[in-house]
């Protein structure tokens, strides 16, 4: 990741709604979260975009980088280079690692002979929530369920999930994607988004961080799980599963010990798959025009 | 008021109380910095002190920088000022000890921070000087001028008010730009009353009023500055073609320091210069701004020599003490460069969420948060890498810190440069390229090994889906408790199946070479 968050944002173009992407699923989501990157296959299947998933890809390589061990790292990304070696847009299933393949990966392999394939791979990756609003411009359209008010209805009605989001702190500062992370939850049908209190503070995990600075990473999360709780949502949803295993993990603690309610955490392509079922999705609707859809949702 | 304030308080009580703070400090300053990290979070007064300030101080900041686009384009003028200054400093040093000699400032040089305490002891002696009053100056905490004075017999007294609050507590600043956000006004009124005594000799009257508080230390400077034999400061910008020394300040101590005494002594570091006058603006917009909020400080100073012939106020005489102590080594390494650019404004600490957790203190350095993080490693009196190392590691690389920097540092990838440096393999080391004090001192081998472990699994994706298909299988062998995870999370448990076995299963695409028709769906922008 390094959110180094202290260069401007680099406006990124981003293609015409392609005929076939490749999906990094990411190595946390393989293992720990991977109905999210299912549900993410089927919503791009569904909208008739093919999905190649390299059974070559392996992870960014990121825990090693942020450790200090670039040699480790430089091999690791080396394989995911050759896994997404075709010329098609990569959509990562969390920010974090996309910030490593887009920002990273051209310095770790700068003056090297796979310096070009770097830089080519880094232009091409996109975060999930970024590809649906600036790729895809992702739309629901409710279908006449139970509540008609429609995508983005300003009244909370009963059946409305009370939905925290928590937008990663690569996502934020490292690829600069607040905005299209709100947009897309904002889009959600049914969806009311709750901010929680010192809504852009880091929620503690910062990978090793977490293990080599156990006392302060457990402070860091116990108070944004407590801002979390306050929201009164009813789901924690992330497009970092990092971030949603330390929130998530420790609202489970607190909850065992009577100080909150457990509250579930899903991957945003989660709700976005469950909003198939009562809308109709509608993608490209926009493209043509030169504004950047992802600024509607801006804070 | 407070109970305390109605109730007549225990001078003995109180004098307890704040010799227990003294012992507390002394102890956790023993200490190694996750013991100290550990100690500051359990410590609830002073989390909420730190907690408090920081939220202050980042709305504060807000409040001043009202249009982000504006913010960014200062940020850029920010950024290339201190480029600029970076780009030429030996030429730049060169021209300021000329313009500042012909101004009649006595220019010293010291490589080292033993050098810079010999050079500022030497003109006291050989003035027969006595007794300093200092003016804020964190560059005189890197030496440690204090103790090194007072170890010869000179009385220093700090002048800025929280600097003086600390140095009656006898610790150390928490924070470069407000020393003692680490106390709350309870805790100061103790201080005062038990350890401080009025120009008559009383001690002071205990009160929790703030203009009690800064009046009674007013009246026990003030004498203090009509009887220094010497002013100490440091200095945020010494203009190189006009030979000017400019330092900022909203207390006034600052100018009384360095015009009162009849010798005043300036020490900085070598890369506060700038070129000309016309790049104060730029960085002076900044300054105020993201230290505390304000848009100018309250006193500006100007600073062009000693008194004249014909002039009625002023010091005789005005030193100049450039110091070393690492930067140079700064300079010239290819990464940490950037870490000359910084003017000590202090927004990355108060945006970052590890030290509104832990305080200055526990970082046990004179820089603490960020910015410490990053200075502390290379500065050759603070034990390089290898006494630092814990101290890289407390960081999440949030980027809060780098995006609150005025001048752009890059500061989380420094930080990550840090760690690079600190587990370098020895091999590196003799690369002919220069490294950061103490490279590859935090290099152990279980460390290492971990790493070239998990690098050969992930290099090779048979391999890798081979063990997290193990893990998937195993899910149910998995430990309940894996610490320090686990002392505050529950354990995460391994899906039933890979995502890579679900795509498999459910017949998704491996590869495109089969489907590819060798049309890119890029647009023919975005290839350029």
């Amino acid at each position: 990741m390094a959110a180094s968050g202290n260069t401007r944002k680099q406006p990124r173009s981003y293609p015409d709604v392609p005929s076939r992407i490749y999906l990094m699923g990411t190595c946390l989501v393989d293992s720990f979260y991977p109905e999210a990157g299912m549900d993410a296959i089927e919503f791009f299947r569904q909208q008739g975009i093919e999905v190649i998933f390299p059974q070559a890809q392996t992870c960014c390589g990121q825990p090693a980088w942020n450790s200090g061990f670039e040699d480790e790292a430089r091999a690791v990304a080396l394989t995911q280079l050759a896994a997404f070696e075709a010329d098609i847009p990569v959509v990562v299933m969390m920010g974090s690692c996309t910030g490593m393949m887009v920002h990273e990966y051209p310095v770790m392999f700068a003056n090297t002979p796979h310096q070009a394939q770097a830089k080519a791979l880094a232009e091409r990756t996109f975060e999930f929530s970024e590809f649906l609003i600036n790729v895809l411009d992702v739309q629901f359209e409710n279908i006449g369920h139970t509540n008609s008010s429609g995508a983005g209805g300003d009244s909370v009605q009963d059946s409305v999930q009370k939905v925290a989001l928590h937008t990663s702190c690569s996502t934020r500062r490292g690829m600069g994607l607040a905005a299209e992370h709100m947009a897309l939850a904002t889009r959600l049908p049914d969806v009311h988004v709750v901010e929680p209190e010192r809504v852009t503070e880091c929620c503690g995990f910062g990978g090793t961080f977490a293990v080599k600075q156990g006392d302060i990473s457990a402070a860091m999360a116990n108070d944004k799980a407590r801002a979390m709780a306050a929201t009164g949502a009813t789901v924690i949803t992330s497009a970092d599963c990092g971030c949603l295993m330390n929130i998530g993990g420790t609202l489970d603690k607190l909850a065992e010990q009577g100080e909150c309610q457990a509250i579930p955490v899903a991957h945003l392509a989660s709700l976005v798959k469950n909003a198939m079922d009562t809308s109709k999705v509608v993608i490209g609707r926009h493209r043509s025009s030169t504004e950047q859809p992802g600024e509607e949702g801006a804070q | 008021m407070s109970e305390s304030n109605m109730t007549q308080p225990n001078f003995i009580e109180l004098t307890e109380a704040v010799n227990r703070e003294e012992h507390e400090f002394a102890d956790m300053a023993s200490r190694h910095f996750k013991v100290r990290a550990q100690m500051a979070l359990e410590n609830d007064t002073l989390r909420a002190s730190f907690r408090g300030a920081s939220d202050f101080l980042q709305a504060k900041r807000k409040s001043v920088f009202p249009d982000q686009a504006e913010l960014e384009d200062l940020r850029d003028r920010g950024e290339a000022a201190r480029q600029r200054s970076l780009a030429n400093l030996p030429e730049l040093l060169e021209l300021l000890e000329t313009n500042l000699t012909a101004n009649g400032v006595q220019v010293h040089w010291a490589e080292t921070a033993t050098q810079a305490n010999q050079i500022i002891h030497g003109i006291m002696a050989a003035n027969n000087a006595k007794t300093v009053v200092k003016g804020k100056s964190m560059v005189s905490e890197e030496i440690e001028l204090n103790h090194y004075l007072e170890a010869r017999g000179i009385e220093c007294l700090e002048s800025d008010m929280g600097e003086y609050l600390v140095q009656l507590a006898k610790e150390a600043p928490s924070h470069i730009v407000m020393p003692v956000i680490h106390k709350n006004k309870q805790q100061i009124a103790q201080l005062m009353h038990t350890r401080a005594t009025t120009p008559d000799g009383e001690p002071v009257p205990y009160s929790e009023d703030v203009d009690d508080l800064i009046g009674n230390a007013r009246a026990i400077l003030r004498q203090k500055f009509e009887q220094a034999d010497v002013g100490v400061s440091g200095v945020n910008m010494a203009i190189a073609e006009t030979g000017t020394l400019l330092l900022v300040e909203n207390e006034g101590n600052g100018r009384m320091s360095t015009t009162v005494p009849p010798i005043h002594i300036a020490v900085t570091g070598i890369e506060k210069v700038v070129r000309s006058l016309t790049d104060v603006p730029e960085l002076l917009t900044l300054l105020p701004r993201s230290a505390t909020g304000q848009l100018i400080t309250t006193y500006v100073n100007m600073i062009s020599g000693p008194r004249k012939a014909d002039e009625l106020d002023g010091p005789e005489q005005v030193h100049m003490v450039l110091l070393d102590n690492g930067r140079s080594k700064m300079f010239n390494h290819p990464d940490l460069k950037p870490t000359l650019q910084c003017i000590r404004c202090g927004a990355c600490m108060n945006h970052c969420p590890v030290y509104a957790r832990i305080g200055g203190h526990a970082y046990g350095s004179t820089y603490p948060g960020p910015i410490g993080q990053v200075v502390t490693p290379q500065l050759d009196s603070a034990g390089g890498l290898g006494a630092n190392g814990d101290m890289i590691n407390a960081c999440s690389l949030n980027g809060a810190c780098g995006e609150a920097c005025p001048v752009r540092i890059p500061l989380p990838t420094l930080i990550r440069k840090l760690r690079a440096e600190s587990v370098a393999p020895v091999a590196t080391q003799h690369d002919g390229t220069l490294h950061a004090n103490g490279a590859g001192r935090n290099r152990r081998m279980k460390e290492a090994l971990i790493w070239q472990g998990w690098s050969q699994m992930h290099r090779h994706p048979a391999v890798y889906r081979l063990g997290t298909r193990a893990m998937t299988l195993g899910r149910a062998l998995m430990p309940g408790k894996l610490a320090p995870w686990t002392n505050t999370r529950s354990m995460p448990k391994p899906a039933a199946k890979t995502l890579h076995q679900l795509a498999r299963e459910a017949g998704i695409a491996s590869s495109a070479t089969s489907t590819l028709t060798g049309k890119s769906t890029r647009t023919a922008e975005a290839k350029s």
